[in-house]
């Protein structure tokens, strides 16, 4: 598909590409292509940079710029970290967070698998307009559903449980995952199943044993995008959620580590990267699959 | 003769009455869809109804609402706050989604000239896209700090370009383009990547087609790049539009909506009114006023973009 064409062209394209490009001078490139590059990347990065060495500063020299450069750390301090880990319920938020976002991927991925299946393989009457209103369910957007979703919820007595996160997480995740796995199923080559049916293979047998091991890099893509999403997720864990210890973890930072007038930025700072780090690792082991997740849901 | 007829009867002699029902496609297509539209019904579909019936009731926390008809449209439509906010949320819309275009198209622009170490550089870009907003937001925070501002210090001690120390969230105009930039910040990423992705299946040969004839390097952005990442673009900008309209995380984290209510995102007036408020009704009003302009701008970056591809005669990828 696309994505298998993106590679390829790029080999065809970078020889003829540096010929293209001979004319112009060594320091115009410089200009023109590096140094707003690095801009970039400066200004995307800094936040994170920032993040980082105000987690690991101490209060001291962190509200003192005349004496220290506050660019640089001089005495590197693991308080506000220890802070955090002993003194709050940060673990707490860290294993809730990773439970919700586990739970409510499995969920969708189970559920947009068959749906998948189904949509693209089955073929039944009327199921371009079920992909359709598929597509389209992920165009709602989760700031006009909380109010309601919160009554539902509290009605299910749900309220101030993960569970209502498990379950109210796939309405996003289900509608995106479907679509970039009825991408996936279209790649794959329609005889493979014709063969294993002649051989006298059930429908539920060629989806274990023949689709799902060929969608494989499919389900990651979908997978790592829902895992992402949902330790994301901010408006429904703070509407559903009021018990300090059931929170997840960006909730808690703003509501839990945010106290009074003076702000405590170290710990606050160490709380932010602490639950960044968790989405990065995992993101960073499968870029190239989150990447073409990302790309190849826009140009279906 | 009798064994062997007997053979031909009896096909599948391990299947079961039970797989032999779980093989029947009506059955089969039942089971399959069930999960996934059993969920998206009752957690989406239903509370998409719900919201719109709420929005006619005076419904609060604890207390079941009657039906009020028009009543809590009416209140927000002389409520100044509310007007206020949906000036404000269209404006916010419409000026991060350009910043975001421009910085981004000219980043992917960037990010597709011949460059070492290509995929490492997209992983690094993408990073303020895959960290949570909220957690990126707060470190925004304390960037635009009164006292400890970063940039603040940059500016005054470094530079020597100011005097005095910016409060960037004290006054309703510098809080309202300190959210926009840190907005067009979290949006670049997405965009860049996605148009970079498009200007990959850009063929070189047709730029260089255009250099053989002399096109200069506008000219071969304005006819070809930008006509061929049309159809890309649209789809990426009502995304984008659509986001970006219905943002909570950013303005709740930042600013929770003030200096005094100004700025309110109708995602964070909703909430406000709604949760902590107690008035379910009102929040669920403000909330369905949203659809209509959502609708609208959709529809809009949608066809106003996607028609160019009709025009071209491409047909559907």
């Amino acid at each position: 598909m696309t994505d298998a064409a993106a590679p390829a062209l790029d080999t065809i394209s970078e020889p003829e590409g540096k010929t293209l490009l001979s004319w112009e001078s060594r320091s115009r490139r410089l200009v023109t292509v590096y140094l707003p590059l690095i801009c970039f990347l400066i200004v995307l990065l800094f936040p994170f940079y920032w993040m980082a060495i105000t987690a690991f500063k101490p209060d001291a020299e962190l509200l003192d710029y005349k004496n220290n450069n506050p660019f640089f750390i001089q005495h590197a301090t693991l308080a506000n970290i220890q802070k955090l880990l002993f003194d709050t319920e940060y673990p707490r938020w860290l294993l809730t967070t990773m439970g919700v976002a586990v739970g409510a991927t499995a969920l969708s991925l189970f559920a947009s698998v068959l749906a998948a299946y189904a949509i693209q393989r089955l073929r039944f009457r009327g199921s371009t307009y079920v992909g359709l209103a598929i597509y389209l369910a992920y165009l709602v957007p989760p700031s006009i559903l909380f109010i309601p979703l919160a009554t539902m919820v509290f009605q299910l007595g749900l309220f101030d449980t993960p569970a209502a996160l498990v379950l109210t997480y796939p309405t996003f995740l289900i509608p995106f995952c479907t679509w970039l796995l009825i991408g996936y199923f279209k790649s794959i080559p329609y005889e493979l199943e014709e063969c294993a049916l002649i051989d006298g293979a059930t429908r539920l047998q060629i989806l274990r044993r023949i689709t799902l091991p060929l969608a494989v890099p499919g389900l990651i893509s979908a997978g790592i995008f829902a895992f992402t999403l949902s330790w994301n997720e901010f408006i429904y864990a703070l509407a559903f959620i009021q018990s300090s210890e059931k929170k997840t973890v960006p909730v808690a930072i703003l509501t839990e580590l945010v106290t009074g007038d003076v702000y405590q930025w170290g710990a606050l700072m160490a709380g932010s990267l602490l639950g960044s780090l968790p989405v990065a690792i995992f993101y960073s082991f499968f870029v190239e699959y989150y990447v073409s997740s990302l790309t190849g849901a826009v140009k279906e | 003769m009798d064994a062997a007829a007997a053979g031909w009867t009896y096909q599948r002699p391990r299947q079961s009455a039970l797989s032999r029902f779980f093989d029947n496609r009506t059955v089969l297509v039942f089971l399959c869809m069930l999960p996934a539209a059993g969920l998206l019904l009752v957690f989406l579909t239903y509370p998409l109804g719900l919201g719109f019936w709420l929005a006619f009731t005076d419904t609060q926390i604890g207390k079941s609402g009657e039906w009020v008809g028009l009543e809590n449209f009416q209140s927000i439509l002389h409520d100044r706050v509310f007007l206020n906010t949906v000036w404000w949320t269209t404006f916010y819309t419409v000026v991060a989604t350009v910043g975001k275009f421009a910085l981004g198209l000219w980043l992917a622009l960037l990010l597709n000239e011949n460059l070492p170490f290509k995929s490492l550089l997209r992983a690094i870009i993408l990073l303020p896209f895959i960290v949570p907003t909220v957690l990126s937001a707060i470190a925004f925070w304390f960037l635009y700090d009164p006292q400890f501002s970063i940039i603040s210090y940059l500016l005054v001690n470094v530079l020597h370009w100011r005097d005095t120390y910016i409060d960037f969230l004290g006054t309703p105009w510098n809080a309202r383009w300190s959210l926009i930039a840190a907005n067009i910040w979290r949006g670049i990423p997405f965009v860049a990547i996605t148009l970079l992705a498009g200007l990959q299946t850009i063929s070189p040969s047709l730029y260089e087609a255009a250099l053989l004839d002399g096109a200069s390097s506008w000219q071969r952005f304005r006819r070809i790049t930008v006509p061929l990442l049309m159809p890309i673009l649209a789809v990426v900008l009502t995304f984008s539009v659509l986001f970006t309209f219905t943002d909570f995380q950013l303005v709740y984290a930042i600013t929770r909506g003030g200096p005094i209510d100004s700025t309110h995102l109708m995602a964070t007036l909703a909430f406000q009114r709604g949760i902590p408020g107690g008035q379910i009704g009102e929040g669920a009003a403000i909330a369905v006023a949203m659809i209509p302009f959502l609708v609208f701008a959709t529809l809009f970056s949608y066809f106003a973009l996607a028609k160019r591809k009709w025009q071209q005669g491409e047909s559907n990828d």
